[in-house]
């Protein structure tokens, strides 16, 4: 699976912009997604992914979510976790 | 205008169901939070909360009651008599008739939903019990705390999710204050721990896996928590007039909604809900010695709340005692409110500041003084409590010395 893809794909139904809009230098704060639409990202990741992200909005948050390239990389550290077991 | 006292206090609490249990745990610090008891974790990733764990309905209730009371209606009608108790107050005929009661509670009875909905969905039953509905409403508690002691006046619910107590008790103060009533039993109570409600919170990423440290750096979220506390209050007058003993007097109490974000707080909302109680109670900012802090233990409420009190106290802000009760109560959500007008009451009382427990390393954007860990005596003036809850309402009560 593309991550990178799957990735925008969600984040572009959240922010409700066209998907080839974004880059993976597309910043998260400037496609006007609050903390309440991170947390949905989050959700739809993991049933998207079948994984869990581990986020805590009081530790992890928007400096690790800046942009989408940095989700896409998240996603990726779990993932490559979940294959390699 | 009534002036209106505190005259009894009753708790249902993760740290116990006595006053002085309650009241030596928050001064000592010693948190309720503990490994969840009497709930299957194995599909949780948080495992703790607050529960009350010494409660036994059997010994509050008679086998024929028991079955119509959900666990947020038993703890509070096992507060309230307790409260009534404390107070010393008898109910005759005539105080029946006027006597208010007013309950607030986050979500009602939701144990009671968890078990009919397991039973339908997950087990396939055909049926559900035929109390669900009247065990799970959520004015349930008002009405068993109403019969059990024989309340006939103006009674109700304020549900306000985490403000659900504090407003319940300042709808209940300004009742006595324009002499509509001249008693009212009043608090919070909630008991929602379930498996379901646990998915819910883990759900919106807020939940700590260790401990709940509100104003520390090196906070990890909140923790659950659940109970009840109820108030007695009364006119001065009355309680004067009957020798009662009185615990401290309410002052003030605001109200406001952020009007912003359903979940993410406001500083200016929380502010003005501030402003108001301290108008309300036609105080200055200057008479305010300790605050009882929301302080949840996540990032967003307790960088807000610092930043509401700044704004509101101004040069004043750096001479407040602000502290938590959630690092060992937790978040009891519509118990909280209550159970920490409870504690301010008693911080009045005998001139003890609780300390924020768990605090352990100090954040720069939390930078009042929040009496981290130790107990502080010291001359309290009067008080503050604070509830934000989510959906953008908030709920100040003011309290001065008896």
């Amino acid at each position: 699976m593309d991550v990178l893809y799957e990735v925008k794909q969600i984040i572009a139904k959240q922010a409700r912009v066209p998907v080839d809009q974004l880059t993976a230098d597309s910043r998260l704060d400037a496609l006007g997604i609050e903390s309440i639409d991170v947390i949905e990202i989050v959700f739809a990741i993991e049933e998207k992914f079948g994984v869990t992200l581990p986020f805590n909005a009081n530790e992890s948050a928007v400096a690790e979510f800046e942009t989408i390239g940095k989700v896409a990389d998240a996603v990726k550290a779990v993932v490559g976790k979940k294959a390699a077991s | 205008m009534n002036q209106v006292v505190i005259t009894g206090i009753g708790v249902v609490s993760p740290v116990g169901c006595g006053l002085n249990e309650f009241w030596s745990a928050l001064v000592d610090g010693r948190s309720g939070i503990r490994a969840i008891e009497n709930i299957p974790t194995q599909r949780l990733s948080t495992r703790i909360a607050a529960q009350v764990l010494d409660f036994d309905p059997d010994t509050h209730f008679s086998p024929k009651r028991v079955g119509l009371l959900d666990r947020f209606s038993q703890f509070a009608v096992v507060a309230a008599r307790a409260a009534v108790r404390d107070a010393g107050l008898e109910i005759d005929e005539e105080l029946a008739l006027e006597i208010a009661t007013v309950i607030g509670t986050g979500a009602g009875g939701h144990i009671t939903i968890d078990d009919s909905y397991l039973k339908l969905y997950g087990e396939n039953a055909a049926k559900v019990h035929p109390l669900t509905i009247p065990r799970m409403m959520v004015n349930a508690a008002a009405s068993h705390v109403s019969m059990d002691l024989g309340l006939k006046g103006p009674t109700f619910t304020t549900a306000t999710a985490c403000a659900s107590g504090t407003h319940a008790i300042g709808q209940a103060f300004h009742m006595i204050r324009s002499g509509q009533t001249p008693v009212a039993i009043a608090g919070g109570t909630e008991a929602g721990l379930t498996v379901g409600t646990l998915k819910a919170w883990e759900a919106l990423r807020i939940l700590s896996n260790d401990t709940c440290r509100p104003f520390s750096k090196n906070r990890s979220g909140l923790v659950l928590g659940e109970g009840a506390a109820i108030l007695v209050l009364e006119s001065r007058e009355r309680a004067v007039a009957r020798g009662a003993p009185i615990y401290a007097e309410l002052r003030g109490f605001g109200m406001s909604a952020d009007a912003v974000d359903l979940i993410s707080p406001d500083p200016d909302g929380a502010a003005r809900a501030i402003r108001s109680a301290l108008v309300d109670a036609r105080a200055n900012v200057e008479d305010v010695d300790y605050v009882n802090a929301h302080g949840t233990g996540t990032m967003l409420n307790d960088r807000t709340e610092t930043k509401a009190l700044r704004s509101v106290f101004g040069k004043h802000a750096d001479k407040l005692a602000v502290s938590s009760n959630k690092g060992v109560l937790a978040h009891g959500l519509g118990c909280a409110g209550a159970l920490e007008a409870a504690a301010m009451a008693l911080a009045l009382h005998s001139q003890t500041v609780p300390p924020t427990a768990n605090y352990e390393e100090k954040d720069p954007e939390c930078d009042l003084d929040v009496v981290p860990n130790v107990a502080r005596q010291t001359p309290i003036r009067s008080a503050i409590s604070n509830s934000f809850a989510f959906g953008g309402l908030n709920a100040v009560l003011v309290m001065g010395r008896a």
